[in-house]
C-alpha cells in the first residue's frame, strides 16, 4: 500500500482533510520518543487503498519545534511514497514558504489548494495552471470542509511517478554554495542531498551535528550569513513568480469579519472580563449543581424543595435525583449522575448475584467501584474537552494567549500555559493533555507538574466534608473561607513551584512568543466529534489497564490481613493497608496528622493512600473507617448507619475528629496534603504519557516533597503562629541563594570541588 | 527613517529593513515571514501592553516587544 504524508501549516484545514480522507479508519499512535500524536488512516475512495500519515502542523522544516523535527525526520527517514502538501489558498504567501522547502526533498509532492471557495467568495482568483507550472508539481483545488475535489486529488497523487529529484528556488543566487554543499552530501551518499545542502547553508543545528558537516559548512558559506538570504529569497520567489497567480480584487483597509470579532474579544478593557465570563460559563455548564442559579434565585423567595421533601416514590426519586435536588443540575452534572446511576445499578446487580462475600466485595467494591470511580468522570472530562476544543478550533485560544502572555512571562512561561492550568480546576487529565500546545519542553514539564495544584472537581468533596466537619464540631463559622483559602493556597503553590523550577532544575530562557493569530472560523462538527472520540478511546483504554490493576491491588490490601484472610469492611484495621497506614503514620507527624493522634490516627494515612486511586476515595474511606472505628470502641457520637447515610461525609469527618482528637490546623494540613500531593491514578498515567522520558519519577518525587513542605508549613503556622517568621526566613534564604547562584556570584559546585581538591 | 518595530504605535506601517537577534528567534521570525522587504502593519497592543499584533504577508502574527525589538523597519 502506498503511503502519503499530509503536510501543511497549522490552521490550514489539514485535520479536516485528514478526517475527510480517512474517516473511521483513523487511529492515533505515538511518534517514537515524543508525545506528539501520530495519526494514521486509510483512504478507500480510489482504485487502490492508500495509507495516510498526518504530519503535525508546521510552518517550516527548521528544527524550531518538536513538530518540525518529527515531520522532517519522517519524510527523510521513513520514505513515504509522496507528500500531500495542503495549502491555505487565502494565505498563499506564507503557506508556500513550506512548499518551497518540501520541494527540495527527493520525494514526489502534490499541492492541495484548500479553501478555494473562500477565495472565490471574496472575489479573488488563483490561476491553478500557472501555479502548477511555477512549482513544477501537480496542484489540485479542494475544499476539505465540503469534501470537494478529494477524489481528483487522490487520483492524481496515486498517479505520480515514484521518482522525483528535489528542486530549489535558490538556484539563481546561491548556485556555487549549493554545489559545494551538495557535493559533500553526495560523497556521503545521503538521500535528498539538495534539501540537506540548503539546510546546511542555513546554519541548521541538526545538519551541523553530522560528521564532517562543519567543514563543509565553512567551505560553502565562507563566513557569510546566508540564513537571512535564503528566507528572503524564498519569499521573493513566491511573491515575484506567484504574484500573477493571485488576482487581487478586494480593496485594502476593509475590516474583515475576523477583525470585527477581534475588536471586541481583544479589546483593551473588555478582553479580560469577557474571557472570565466565557471561562465561568464553561465551568458552570460542566460542574455546577445549581444551573443558571435557579435554586439560588428561588431561595430569595420560598426556595425550591429538597429532593427528600418532594414525597416521591423511591424509584421516581432516584430518577428525579439525576436532574434536581433543591436546584437544577447543569448538563455536566446530569451526565455524571446518569453514569453514576447506571454504574450503581450494575454494581449492585453484579454484587447481589455473587453470593460469596469476599468475591462480591472484590468485584463490586474493588473492581467495578474503582473502574466506575474513574469512568464516572468521563462525561465531565469530555464536556470540558469539547468546550476547550471549540475555543481552540475557533481561534479564540490563541487570543487568550495573546491577552495573558504578559502575566505569564513573569513566571518564565508563555500565555499558552494558562489554558491547561485553568483546565486543572476541572480535571487534571484533559489539562495535562492540553499542555501539548506548549512548544518548549521545559515549560511543558513545569506546567504538567503544577496542574494538580489547581484543585480539581474530585478534590472538592474532601473540602466539603472536612470543612463541614470543622464547622459543626469546633463551631467555627468560616467553611467558605477554608474552601477559598485552599484554592488560593493551591494557586500560590503553583506559582512558587513554577518560579522555583524555572530558576533551578528547569532553567531556561523564557520561550519566545511568536505565534500566528488565525482568522476566526466556526469549528467543524465532524472534527470536534472525531477529536472527542479519540480522547474517549484513550481514556477508556487507560481506565481498563493501569487504573484497573491499581484499584484491585489497593482493594486487596485493604481487605486482606497479612495471613491472606478476607476481612469485611468493619475489620479494616487488621488489613495490610491499615498496617501500612500505621507504619507510615509517624511520617505525617510534622504535618499534624501523624503519631500525635494516637491509636486511631492511622485512618488519615489510610485515607490519603486510597486517595491515590481517585480523590473521592478519601471521603469514602472515612465512611468505611468510621464504622470500623466504632467497632473498635472509639468515642464517636454518630452511629455507623448515620455515618454511611451522610453523603457529604461530614458525619464521617466528625467521627474521625472525635476518635483522634485532631486539631484544626492539622485538619487543614490534611486537606492541603490531599490537594497538592500525587494526584489520582488517571492523572498520574496521563502525566507519565505526556512528560518527556525519565521525567515522571522526578515529578512524583516533586509532588511528594512539595506537598509535604506546604503542609508542614500550614500545620506549624496554624499551630504556633510565630513559626511563620521561620518559614519566611527559610524562603528568603533559599531565594537569595538561587538568585545569587543564577547571577553567577555563588557557585556551590565549584566551592565543593575546591574543598575536595584541598582535602586531596 | 528606520525605527524598531517595538516602538510602533497601532496603525503605523512600514517595510522591514533588517532582522537581528539571536539564532533561534531570528530563525523563527524568518520562518513566519518576517524578512527584509516585507510590508508590516502594527495592529494593536495586547490589553496589558505586551505582546503586539502585526499584519504581515496577509495574516496576523503576535510577538513580544522583546522580539519586536529585533526587527528594524523603514517608514
Amino acid at each position: 500500500m502506498k503511503t502519503f504524508a499530509l503536510a501543511g501549516n497549522p490552521n490550514c484545514g489539514k485535520t479536516t482533510l485528514f478526517n475527510a480522507l480517512t474517516g473511521a479508519t483513523a487511529h492515533v499512535g505515538n511518534w517514537p520518543g515524543v508525545t506528539v500524536d501520530k495519526r494514521e488512516g486509510v483512504y478507500k475512495g480510489g482504485n487502490e487503498n492508500v495509507n495516510i500519515v498526518d504530519l503535525p502542523g508546521i510552518y517550516s522544516l527548521s528544527p524550531y519545534t518538536p513538530e518540525e523535527v518529527i515531520s522532517r525526520n519522517y519524510i527523510l527517514d521513513e520514505h513515504p511514497y509522496g507528500i500531500i502538501n495542503i495549502v491555505d489558498a487565502t494565505n498563499l504567501e506564507r503557506n508556500l514558504y513550506l512548499t518551497t522547502q518540501l520541494l527540495e526533498m527527493d520525494v514526489p509532492v502534490i499541492v492541495a489548494l484548500n479553501m478555494m471557495d473562500e477565495v472565490e467568495k471574496s472575489g479573488d482568483k488563483i490561476e491553478v495552471k500557472s501555479l502548477e507550472n511555477a512549482l513544477g508539481v501537480p496542484v489540485v483545488e479542494i475544499s476539505a470542509l465540503k469534501s470537494k475535489g478529494i477524489k481528483q486529488l487522490m487520483d492524481r497523487a496515486v498517479a505520480m511517478s515514484a521518482e522525483r529529484k528535489g528542486t530549489t528556488v535558490l538556484k539563481g543566487v546561491l548556485e556555487k554554495q549549493l554545489e559545494t554543499a551538495c557535493a559533500f552530501y553526495q560523497s556521503e551518499e545521503i538521500k535528498s542531498p539538495l534539501f540537506h545542502a540548503v539546510k546546511l547553508l542555513e546554519n541548521d543545528e541538526l545538519e551541523l551535528e553530522r560528521k564532517g558537516a562543519k567543514q563543509a559548512f565553512e567551505k560553502a558559506v565562507a563566513g557569510k550569513d546566508l540564513e537571512a538570504v535564503i528566507a528572503d529569497e524564498r519569499y521573493k520567489y513566491i511573491s515575484s513568480n506567484l504574484a500573477h497567480v493571485k488576482v487581487k480584487k478586494a480593496g485594502k483597509g476593509v475590516l474583515t469579519k475576523s477583525d470585527r470579532i477581534d475588536r471586541v474579544l481583544t479589546h483593551r478593557i473588555w478582553a479580560i472580563p469577557i474571557f472570565i465570563v466565557i471561562l465561568f460559563c464553561i465551568f458552570h455548564i460542566t460542574f455546577s449543581e445549581d444551573f443558571l442559579y435557579v435554586g439560588a434565585w428561588a431561595g430569595l423567595g420560598g426556595g425550591l424543595p429538597a429532593l427528600d421533601d418532594l414525597g416521591l416514590s423511591e424509584g421516581l426519586a432516584a430518577f428525579v435525583g439525576i436532574f434536581y435536588d433543591g436546584a437544577v443540575f447543569s448538563p455536566g452534572v446530569i451526565l455524571f449522575n446518569v453514569f453514576d446511576t447506571v454504574f450503581g445499578l450494575i454494581t449492585d446487580g453484579v454484587g447481589g448475584a455473587i453470593h460469596t462475600e469476599w468475591l462480591s466485595g472484590l468485584v463490586s467494591d474493588g473492581i467495578l467501584g474503582g473502574l466506575f470511580a474513574v469512568l464516572g468522570f468521563l462525561p465531565q472530562i469530555l464536556l470540558l474537552f469539547l468546550f476547550f476544543s471549540i475555543l481552540e478550533d475557533t481561534g479564540y485560544m490563541a487570543r487568550i494567549a495573546f491577552v495573558l502572555d504578559r502575566i505569564f512571562r513573569r513566571f518564565g512561561l508563555s500565555g499558552r500555559a494558562f489554558m491547561p492550568m485553568i483546565m486543572g480546576f476541572g480535571c487534571s487529565v484533559p489539562a495535562m493533555i492540553n499542555t501539548r500546545t506548549l512548544a518548549d519542553e521545559k515549560e511543558r514539564t513545569a506546567t504538567v507538574r503544577v496542574i494538580p495544584f489547581f484543585s480539581c472537581g474530585a478534590k472538592l468533596p474532601i473540602l466539603v466534608a472536612i470543612a463541614g466537619g470543622i464547622v459543626t464540631y469546633f463551631g467555627v463559622s468560616n467553611a467558605d473561607l477554608i474552601t477559598y483559602g485552599m484554592y488560593i493556597l493551591g494557586v500560590c503553590a503553583a506559582v512558587v513551584c513554577v518560579l522555583l523550577m524555572r530558576n533551578t532544575t528547569l532553567k531556561g530562557e523564557t520561550p519566545p512568543f511568536i505565534m500566528e493569530l488565525p482568522a476566526y472560523h466556526w469549528p467543524s462538527f465532524k472534527n470536534l466529534m472525531l477529536h472527542l472520540w479519540d480522547k474517549t478511546k484513550h481514556f477508556v483504554k487507560k481506565a481498563f489497564t493501569i487504573i484497573f490493576v491499581s484499584t484491585v491491588i489497593i482493594w486487596l490490601f485493604s481487605h486482606l490481613s497479612w495471613n491472606w484472610r478476607y476481612l469485611p469492611d468493619e475489620q479494616m484495621q487488621d488489613s495490610i493497608l491499615a498496617s501500612v497506614g500505621m507504619f507510615v503514620q509517624p511520617v505525617f507527624t510534622p504535618l499534624g496528622f501523624g503519631s500525635q493522634l494516637g491509636k486511631f490516627g492511622w485512618v488519615f494515612a489510610v485515607a490519603a493512600l486510597t486517595g491515590l486511586i481517585a480523590k473521592e476515595n478519601v471521603v469514602a474511606t472515612f465512611g468505611t473507617l468510621g464504622a470500623c472505628l466504632i467497632s473498635m470502641g472509639a468515642a464517636i457520637t454518630g452511629s455507623a448507619d448515620e455515618i454511611l447515610a451522610d453523603e457529604e461525609g461530614i458525619t464521617a469527618a466528625i467521627a474521625m475528629i472525635e476518635a483522634t482528637g485532631i486539631s484544626i490546623p492539622a485538619l487543614i494540613a490534611f486537606i492541603a496534603f490531599n490537594m497538592t500531593t500525587i494526584p489520582c491514578f488517571a492523572a498520574c498515567a496521563t502525566a507519565k504519557a505526556e512528560l518527556p522520558k525519565g521525567k515522571f519519577k522526578w515529578t512524583v518525587l516533586f509532588w511528594l516533597l512539595s506537598s509535604y513542605i506546604i503542609c508542614a508549613a500550614v500545620y506549624t503556622i496554624g499551630y504556633r503562629w510565630w513559626t511563620l517568621f521561620i518559614w519566611l526566613a527559610v524562603v528568603a534564604v533559599i531565594t537569595t541563594f538561587i538568585a545569587l547562584r543564577n547571577l553567577g556570584k555563588f557557585d556551590i559546585i565549584s566551592i565543593f570541588k575546591r574543598n575536595k581538591k584541598g582535602e586531596e | 527613517m528606520n525605527k524598531l518595530l517595538s516602538d510602533f504605535n497601532a496603525g503605523e506601517r512600514g517595510i522591514i529593513a533588517a532582522v537581528r537577534g539571536e539564532g533561534k528567534i531570528r530563525r523563527r521570525l524568518f520562518d513566519m515571514g518576517v524578512t527584509p522587504g516585507a510590508e508590516i502593519i502594527m495592529r494593536k497592543r495586547a490589553p496589558l501592553g505586551d505582546p503586539i499584533e502585526i499584519t504581515i504577508r496577509g495574516y496576523e502574527l503576535t510577538l513580544r516587544k522583546a522580539e519586536a525589538a529585533c526587527v528594524e523597519v523603514e517608514i
